[in-house]
């Protein structure tokens, strides 16, 4: 995802193949994994959808920050729009036009098997959220993780926001914003009670938008938290459709500081997209002190997360 | 925090005076599925609700109202009552945390038959899509009611409705928020039928939980909305405290993704996290309502569950669930029990099971087969879900 990001340059996007239909349906797909990752041996990760895994593999790099311990109590949030649509799709299919359904596919459409089979695969027996909204959910995960952390409910917390692929996703959105492409994949964000280099320090209210009046004064009252800055990142959720990112540019036209728009490059992967911006904005301090991740939500909330390079 | 606010429908009928009535009687309300086919099911019957024409649209623009989806109207049927209850009216900032698990299912049902049957069609399909998404109900009920604030919907499978309350609560508790919607809902559709079917979940012949001889689950349909607020706020402006949120528990069982762990470990962890929450011990629970879906393996982890965390006091506490009547209310559930634990609080009965014959062996708990009424101070309840989801509340009864 860095290098994709440094190189500036949007991702192929090969269109998805729709029953019935020769509309193409264009989206960036994860590319197909060179090695075999040693979590999918984990025997509840053998049938799991694709969501589970993209969010199987962010999380286990996530966690690669943090020392195991058995004691530690790992809190999970996991933040999705779509939820498992291949599986749905084809379970929905199957009790709609076949004689029978598989009792196989049905259990892993439900919103909370990725991050059932994240705490199984962590060995944690503590707290669990499954959230489901637009893409600015994935801040407010972050904000419930850090209230966990502040009220000693977990030790650490892995905040999730994962999509995947189906042509039915891509048809969905087409008809909200033809000049979008769809993206999937996944960004985890573990928050800990231990020091570490980087400090989320702040995350505005999700300001709840029902009209696109309401969302332009959503988007205003967000950035207005925030006093410009030169030396702060902006990493916003511009996907290139002129638009949808109107409103949004309008918001923070004046931001002095520099820009980044992952979802211009990578696509408009919804929770993923949000995660992947705050993973963005994250990965940015080792060039600058201070990045928000601001998200203007395709149709609910608009929030922001700022982080900060922690004092040394 | 106190309850200022509760609404609730469900298969019994609408509004709490109703349903307090059926689940005080142990009222069944079963029929056959008329909203789908279900000819190919192994079982046909569930406790459909009837969702009433005069929803409250409110400040809903006429053709967003009449568009609202199946699962939107008991949502919004159930929060009129706890809004007109608590006397919200006028109040512009309201955070809502609710609990689903499939949101607009039947308009993604529509959605894919209409882009299977007619690719190049695409009249009604983003309206279909937008419904479909599980936020669209609750930003209804914003625009319903005409209030603004972040909407937080918890998708934990059967446990969501509890988790939403019981983090709602968390919220008040810890002073971030005043005041909080709450609460579950869930409509019945054809997706989530044909996958308990053919799960071989659903009963064949009458959700019985604990029964020695139970064969499954039935499902239902419903919502239940609370108003929540801190104690404080609730005196300074004179509402009606109809109880208080004393407890939450959450733990997750890492067993299986739909079998519980059979000793009810993470059950057991659950109700023990609310009763630290509330500052209680098992003795002190005067009730419990249970998770008791009437499948064969869940309600025998929840007995050992009980029987783990309650010790020798088991032996005292009555057991039902409430299921048996209403069915399951996934997304929903809940927090239609956490209502039933306010009505059995405030009307200090326990809510029956009488088609309930000999309890499983591991029932080491009096189960409520007949009404009664006793004297209640807390009642807990419990709801488990796919993935290990488990939450524990636990409410205290106010004068």
């Amino acid at each position: 995802m860095t290098e994709a990001l440094d190189r500036g340059v949007p991702l192929a996007a090969p269109p998805l193949q729709r029953p019935g239909s020769r509309r193409p349906l264009p989206f960036r797909s994860v590319p197909a994994p060179t090695v075999k990752f040693p979590f999918l041996a984990h025997p509840r990760l053998r049938r799991a959808s694709s969501l589970t895994v993209y969010a199987a593999a962010a999380a286990v790099e996530a966690m690669a920050a943090l020392k195991p311990s058995p004691e530690r109590r790992l809190g999970i949030i996991f933040c999705v729009t779509g939820g498992c649509v291949q599986f749905t799709r084809r379970f929905y299919h199957e009790a709609w036009r076949e004689t029978t359904a598989s009792p196989v596919v049905f259990p892993e459409t439900v919103f909370n098997a990725p991050s059932s089979h994240l705490s199984a695969l962590f060995s944690s027996s503590a707290i669990n959220y499954t959230y489901v909204g637009d893409p600015a959910t994935v801040v407010q995960g972050l904000g419930t993780a850090a209230e966990w952390l502040e009220d000693n409910l977990v030790d650490a917390c892995l905040v999730i926001g994962a999509e995947e692929n189906d042509w039915l996703t891509a048809d969905a959105y087409r008809h909200f914003s033809r000049d979008t492409i769809c993206s999937e994949g996944a960004g985890a964000i573990l928050l800990s009670a231990e020091p570490a280099p980087i400090e989320l320090a702040a995350i505005t209210d999700a300001e709840l938008y029902l009209s696109a009046a309401e969302r332009a004064q959503a988007l205003a009252e967000v950035s207005a938290h925030f006093p410009a800055s030169a030396t702060t990142l902006l990493c916003d959720s511009q996907t290139g459709a002129a638009a949808r990112d109107r409103q949004e540019k309008a918001a923070w036209a004046d931001w002095p500081g520099p820009r980044l728009s992952p979802k211009k490059i990578l696509g408009e992967g919804l929770c993923a997209g949000a995660a992947w911006q705050c993973v963005a904005a994250i990965q940015a301090l080792s060039r600058i002190p201070s990045a928000i991740a601001h998200v203007a939500g395709i149709h609910e909330h608009a929030i922001a997360a700022q982080f900060l390079r922690a004092q040394t | 925090m106190v309850v200022t606010g509760v609404g609730v429908i469900t298969g019994l009928g609408r509004g709490w005076r109703e349903n307090s009535e059926g689940f005080r009687t142990g009222r069944a309300c079963f029929r056959p599925v008329t909203l789908f086919d279900v000819s190919r099911r192994r079982a046909r019957l569930a406790a459909e609700a009837d969702v009433p024409e005069d929803v409250a649209v409110g400040r809903l623009p006429r053709r967003r109202a009449r568009a609202l989806d199946r699962a939107a109207k008991l949502l919004l049927t159930a929060a009129e009552e706890a809004w007109a209850q608590a006397g919200l009216d006028g109040l512009r900032r309201l955070p809502v945390v609710l609990g689903t698990t499939s949101g607009g299912m039947e308009l993604g049902e529509a959605y894919y038959r209409h882009a299977i049957e007619q690719p190049d069609c695409n009249h009604g399909q983003a309206a279909r899509v937008l419904r479909y998404l599980s936020q669209t109900q609750p930003m209804a009920l914003a625009g319903a009611f005409g209030f603004r604030g972040p909407i937080t919907i918890i998708a934990n499978a059967c446990a969501s409705g509890a988790n939403a309350v019981g983090h709602a609560a968390g919220l008040i508790r810890q002073g971030r928020e005043e005041i909080v919607l709450t609460g579950g809902y869930d409509a019945l559709s054809e997706m989530v039928f044909s996958g308990f079917d053919c799960l071989q979940a659903l009963s064949v012949t009458s959700c019985r939980p604990f029964d020695a001889q139970r064969d499954g689950l039935a499902l239902g349909e419903g919502a239940a909305v609370f108003i929540l607020e801190s104690e404080a706020r609730a005196r300074a402006r004179g509402a009606a405290i109809l109880g208080e949120v004393a407890g939450y528990g959450a733990a997750t069982d890492g067993h299986h993704l739909t079998q519980p762990q059979p000793e009810g470990a993470a059950a057991a962890a659950s109700m023990r996290a609310a009763c630290a929450d509330a500052g209680i011990g098992p003795e002190q629970v005067n009730y419990i309502n249970a998770h008791g879906t009437g499948t064969p393996l869940n309600d025998s982890a929840e007995a050992n569950a009980i029987s783990q965390w309650a010790g020798s006091f088991a032996a005292r506490i009555p057991v039902s669930s409430t299921k048996a009547g209403v069915g399951h209310l996934l997304g929903a559930a809940g927090a239609v029990e956490a209502a039933v634990s306010l009505m059995a609080l405030r009307g200090q009965w326990l809510p029956p099971m009488p088609g309930v014959g000999e309890p499983d062996a591991r029932c080491q708990f009096p189960l409520v087969r007949e009404p009664a009424a006793a004297a209640l101070e807390y009642v807990l309840t419990n709801s488990f879900g796919f993935g290990g989801a488990n939450a524990t509340l636990i409410f205290k009864k106010r004068p």
